[in-house]
């Protein structure tokens, strides 16, 4: 078991190292000269362009500031801003409102997924199957940001069931109807994993065993065919966290929730790469680490799945 | 208690025990007459009205992309009047006027063909990016397998939308192409892990032994016994994939990173007047209504794929 994460952890260096130099070089080759766009169009002196860029290591190669900015990563150091301000400080406040956005989402795919995945499995070729899967083909084809603006127009300014924007009513209130917009997606992909997995699990040998048996329908149905159906259900569920945590750019702006996701957007634009790549390589580790949890938990829902 | 599983109603039962015969056929690598997996699902894609419905829908969007002239008379931007802007819609204005007082329905028409080119070409090569180095990968395996694994790992990791916005500020210009480029860049890992894990499942198979026994070369046994029996997955998830493609990049042109002002695209004009919506919901309906149709159509088009290509999944 331990053997297995330790090897897991390695497997995942090069893919991590990988990833950030990817960002690291995309934002290093963004145009113009960061230093300079400080000043706008007014000319800096020559030697103060020079300390700065000194300070920044925009003067080293491409690999060797990214070394150096791994190092400092290592001792927990994210890097400083071009105006100076702390990456970690200007993050600090914005992961909150991005972890209860991707949780509330996160819970409601969850919790609604597998419920209509299980209804539906378990009535598989009926009315409840076709209704749950012609509606979740439905979300899923329906750009989030669209889904976004017409929850908001209609739920929040029309009716008045949750509140239009900002994060003024604080969790869970201010969360819901951008956690459910958000989670729409990954709602479709659970609900519709559960139901085929479960529906193919239900004609298992084990199931017929077990039936046989004279257990109760709940526990054939509850222990046998759909704890072994949550794998891919599972699988999907920890791939989405990641995506979730960096995926609610759209959501965010349309909600108005001051995230990780605006404020990369806006770095970006505004040119300042320290500030992306620390945010991005922040959501590359959740991902990691993430997909490795995912790995160990196979093992409890597939007594059959062993470490070694 | 009784179980009530193999009461699975209709006609679906005789199907069901006709078609693993034929796809077993198939996938012993026999032709006897015409009951090759194509065959049979083809035969099973002419009966389902999902299948008619969504490629009859895409038909006209494809005709829309490649000719708008025969929906509308007018030009992207022809026409305009700012003083009737925001109209709703009337008998001259189908689909009501926008911000700067253009014809919506005409600036709907326009906007099919980017949306759809970029959808389709992102695709293709994206689909021939997994067929060549998913192909290779699993059949050889070794280096350039962990390799490829490796580096599919690195791009699969990175966030979609942040990814893409920081490819995107980079270019000078986002045309139709730059767009194409960044979304293959961003979107090509899936289908190459689907087929390396194809291709592996499939290359150690009897007849794979047997055509390498008879002298047949690497590349025979990649392109005539590999290849047929690898793709349909993939072509699944490709039909799939358009769809998932232009909504990515509506998100973007929403966004206001993608495509650009003289442009047109759905997910464009959606940017355009998103600050109207709650006032001027027609001008929200629209472009937003089309959007999701195509991308539903291809949803709904892969679906019924896979159904007749997978018998098992019914």
């Amino acid at each position: 078991m331990w053997r297995y994460v330790l090897r897991r952890l390695l497997q995942a260096v090069p893919v991590f190292i990988g990833t950030t130099l990817l960002i690291y070089a995309m934002v290093f080759a963004l145009p113009g000269d960061p230093i300079q766009a400080l000043a706008g169009d007014k000319p800096i002196p020559e030697n103060v362009l020079q300390t700065l860029r000194e300070r920044y290591n925009l003067n080293d190669p491409l690999l060797v500031q990214y070394g150096k900015y791994m190092w400092g990563l290592l001792q927990g150091n994210l890097g400083e801003n071009y105006t100076g301000q702390k990456v970690s400080e200007m993050l600090s406040g914005r992961w909150t409102v991005t972890a209860q956005l991707a949780v509330t989402a996160w819970l409601f795919e969850l919790a609604l997924g597998l419920l209509l995945g299980v209804w539906a499995g378990l009535r598989r070729g009926r009315l409840a199957d076709t209704l749950v899967l012609g509606g979740t083909t439905l979300l899923i084809a329906v750009p989030v940001f669209v889904l976004g603006y017409t929850a908001q127009i209609l739920l929040g300014l029309h009716w008045k069931v949750f509140p239009t924007a900002g994060t003024d009513d604080g969790w869970p209130m201010s969360y819901l109807l951008p956690g459910m917009v958000l989670g729409s997606l990954g709602l479709s992909y659970v609900a519709r994993l559960t139901r085929t997995s479960l529906a193919e699990n239900l004609r298992a040998d084990y199931v017929r065993t077990a039936n046989a048996k004279g257990l109760s329908r709940a526990r054939v149905v509850g222990r046998h065919a759909l704890r072994n159906s949550l794998i891919p259900v599972v699988t999907y569920l920890g791939v989405d966290f990641g995506s979730l945590m960096g995926g609610a750019v759209v959501t965010e702006g349309i909600f108005n929730l001051p995230g990780i996701g605006q404020q990369v957007f806006q770095s970006i634009q505004l040119k300042e790469g320290p500030v992306v790549v620390g945010a991005v390589t922040v959501l590359v580790l959740i991902f990691l680490l993430v997909n490795l949890l995912v790995d160990l938990l196979y093992g409890f829902l597939d007594p059959r799945i062993r470490y070694e | 208690m009784k179980t009530d599983e193999p009461g699975v109603p209709g006609p679906e039962p005789a199907v069901a025990a006709a078609e693993p015969a034929a796809a077993a056929l198939a996938v012993a690598g026999g032709e006897i007459g015409r009951a090759s997996l194509w065959d049979d699902a083809w035969r099973d894609l002419r009966r389902r009205w999902v299948f008619w419905a969504s490629a009859v829908f895409l038909a006209l969007v494809a005709v829309m992309a490649a000719v708008p002239r025969l929906f509308t008379s007018k030009g992207v931007n022809e026409g305009c009047d700012p003083n009737s802007a925001k109209l709703g819609p009337s008998g001259g204005h189908w689909f009501g006027t926008d911000l700067a007082g253009c014809d919506y329905y005409a600036h709907v028409v326009h906007g099919a063909r980017p949306t759809l080119l970029i959808g389709v070409a992102v695709t293709l090569f994206a689909f021939a990016i997994a067929l060549v180095f998913g192909m290779l990968a699993g059949y050889y395996g070794g280096l350039l397998d962990a390799l490829v694994a490796r580096i599919t790992d690195v791009f699969f990791g990175l966030p979609f939308v942040l990814g893409a916005t920081v490819i995107l500020v980079a270019f000078p210009s986002h045309g139709v192409g730059a767009m194409t480029l960044v979304l293959v860049l961003l979107g090509w890992t899936t289908m190459i892990r689907i087929m390396r894990g194809q291709v592996i499942s499939v290359r150690d198979a009897d007849y794979v032994q047997a055509a390498r026994l008879l002298g047949a070369s690497d590349a025979r046994i990649m392109a005539r016994h590999i290849l047929p029996n690898a793709l349909a997955p993939v072509i699944v998830v490709a039909t799939l994939n358009v769809g998932n493609v232009i909504a990515g990049e509506a998100t973007l042109d929403f966004l206001g990173v993608g495509l650009q002002y003289p442009q047109v695209s759905w997910g464009l004009q959606l940017n355009q007047a998103k600050d109207a919506f709650v006032d001027h919901p027609h001008l929200l309906v629209f472009p937003a209504v089309l959007l999701s149709a195509t991308v539903l159509s291809f949803l709904m088009l892969g679906d019924a794929v896979r159904d007749a290509l997978d018998p098992k999944l019914r």
